[in-house]
């Protein structure tokens, strides 16, 4: 518990807290526009799907392609949960995210065979299809879509959301489950050798990502009243793939910051669709082509960086590589 | 009886679309064979060919024959260049990043194609009249149309098959798909062989393009999203890196489409291409042309 008290934790709940705090002011005051609430709520939602995307793509090493499913999933069911069974919200956004990492744990297990590339392209079938069962399903309004959800998103929710998640993952990543994960990336035989599991690990992974995955679906579909099976396609697999490509594999501070980077780059070019979509596709072709690791890398951006200039050597449980 | 005839004239359909996902699909097992990169942006050379399909007819005013030619000459080019700006300083990196790169050009075909001329679809122009042939007294018909994406298709397959057997590129390409650093030592020029590759494969996408701007008579910036993924399934079907593979996988998945269709829901065509690669992957990942390749530690 003692552990759990340091300086530097202490140091992230306060400016944790102080941003909250300022943001929430700003908005019940009004200065913060509805354009941009939108945009703050979008970019809460992105730090969710791209630190758990993270998990899976850079942190275990499985190439996927159907975040967004996942997303859909967890998006649908809770939307389902509030509107037509009346659950309050926090039920409906566990529901959701509950019901994504089952798909996540039943796609998982017999796809987590595949490696690289046919991986990938297995959970982007995996992705499509789910959408092509939602635009299917009339319980849930077909190609219309499902009307109706309240809006019960608020950056309280996307910033507790946010926080909780990123906490959850960062813990496991840096338990012995994580290196586990990490292992299983650097390379699956030596650790099958070491005597790692490396199917439950690939899979424990896959089900935490989905997990999240849901969650941040929920969250979307209680900000935009309604929900459409077109909405969670390839591209938004692809959104979320260029926030952890450009914030490096394996760097949880990196999809955070390339998340919300990508989400202010977005407000400029709301009205150019396609240029934000060439400006993605270059991004991707260009950060491949120069810096194959992303932005950080595998670095995390931690406060032992800024402890370093205050106090040498005190890099106790900074949390950093 | 009716029935059956119903049968055969979807199955007269489900050839036609057969025939463009194996053209499609013969690009992405050469391309996977050779640098074993699922190559994402090959639906995309597929649209720009029928995008130049489209101008050629409309602005140069050329007949089926030069479309064709200046659509395939066009992606050729389009092809080389990707391979040798984009993949070429990746062949030494890891696969995840070559194909992240591979969904980068794809973005980019697609989106510079929406920016440039809009994102609606376009009338291809009618430059082949409808001849109906009824068979079987009438029950079934074939249209002209559909003879010529047989035709072609079939002619361009045997080109193909004779360039990768006989001649001395061919050669390479399959010595450098089975071995590259072998295929190095013995004096074959890798880049180029590589490149040629590319080259052969996007000359059979852009004729795909064409014959479906022909066919279906719509062409559209996103059009070669679908028939990209499903040429890949079509190719894994077959067997990834097997030229005989992947025609018979475009086919069957062809034909497969065409009937769930005609007697399923058209909702869920493209689901099914996903449903089937899943269960191949999962039940015979090698296809049914593959061979059953152990994998090397």
């Amino acid at each position: 518990m003692k552990r759990l008290l340091t300086r530097q934790n202490m140091i992230i709940a306060a400016v944790l807290l102080a941003v909250y705090l300022i943001v929430q002011t700003l908005l019940s005051v009004g200065i913060i526009s509805a354009f941009y609430e939108t945009n703050l709520v979008l970019g809460g939602i992105g730090v969710i799907m791209a630190v758990s995307l993270n998990l899976i793509t850079g942190f275990a090493g499985q190439f996927t392609l159907g975040h967004a499913g996942f997303m859909a999933i967890g998006a649908y069911f809770s939307a389902v949960m509030t509107v037509k069974w009346g659950m309050p919200f926090v039920l409906a956004l566990l529901g959701g995210s509950c019901l994504a990492a089952v798909m996540g744990f039943l796609i998982g297990l017999p796809t987590l065979r595949l490696k690289g590339d046919y991986l990938a392209i297995a959970t982007l079938g995996m992705g499509e299809v789910i959408r092509v069962v939602l635009l299917n399903t009339k319980y849930v309004g077909g190609a219309a879509g499902l009307f109706g959800i309240p809006r019960l998103t608020n950056w309280t929710w996307i910033f507790v959301s946010a926080v909780v998640t990123v906490l959850c993952i960062r813990n496991l990543l840096w338990s012995s489950y994580g290196r586990a994960c990490i292992s299983v990336r650097e390379d699956e035989v030596a650790a099958e050798i070491m005597g790692v599991d490396i199917t439950r690990y690939k899979v424990l992974a896959f089900v935490v990502g989905a997990f999240f995955a849901g969650l941040g679906g929920g969250l979307y579909a209680h900000y935009y009243y309604f929900l459409q099976p077109g909405g969670f396609g390839f591209m938004k697999s692809i959104e979320y793939l260029v926030m952890v490509v450009l914030g490096g594999m394996g760097s949880m501070t990196g999809s955070v910051m390339a998340a919300l980077a990508l989400t202010v780059i977005n407000i400029f070019l709301q009205s150019y669709a396609a240029i934000r979509m060439i400006l993605y596709a270059l991004l991707l072709i260009v950060i491949m082509i120069f810096r194959p690791e992303g932005l950080m890398g595998s670095k995390e951006f931690s406060s032992a960086m800024f402890s370093r200039f205050e106090r040498r050597g005190d890099r106790g449980s900074a949390g950093g590589q | 009886m009716e029935q059956f005839y119903v049968f055969l004239q979807q199955m007269v359909n489900g050839l036609s679309l057969g025939s463009i996902y194996a053209l499609i699909a013969l690009g992405y097992t050469m391309v996977y064979g050779i640098i074993k990169l699922i190559n994402f942006a090959h639906g995309d050379i597929y649209m720009v060919g029928a995008f130049v399909g489209y101008f050629a007819v409309n602005y140069l005013h050329l007949g089926f024959l030069g479309a064709l030619g200046v659509a395939m000459a066009v992606c050729v080019v389009l092809g080389i260049l990707i391979e040798r700006i984009a993949y070429k300083p990746l062949r030494n990196a890891t696969r995840i990043a070559a194909l992240i790169t591979a969904i980068g050009v794809s973005f980019l075909l697609e989106y510079t194609t929406v920016f440039a001329l809009g994102a609606q679809s376009r009338a291809f122009p009618e430059v082949l009249s409808n001849v109906r042939i009824g068979l079987f007294g009438n029950k079934v018909f074939v249209t002209n149309k559909e003879l010529l994406i047989y035709g072609v298709t079939l002619v361009l397959m045997i080109l193909l098959q004779f360039i990768v057997k006989k001649t001395k590129t061919g050669k390479a390409m399959r010595a450098v798909a089975f071995d590259r650093e072998a295929a190095m030592l013995m004096g074959v020029n890798i880049d180029n062989t590589i490149s040629a590759t590319f080259a052969l494969g996007s000359a059979l996408a852009g004729a795909a393009g064409v014959l479906v701007g022909i066919y279906y008579s719509a062409i559209s910036p996103l059009m070669g999203v679908n028939p990209g993924l499903k040429a890949f399934v079509a190719a894994v079907l077959g067997g990834i890196g097997s030229i005989p593979g992947a025609a018979l996988g475009g086919v069957v998945m062809g034909v497969i489409e065409t009937m769930v269709i005609a007697y399923g829901q058209s909702t869920y065509r493209d689901a099914v291409a996903f449903a089937i690669l899943i269960i191949i992957l999962i039940i015979k990942p090698s296809g049914i042309f593959g061979s059953n390749a152990r994998e090397k530690v």
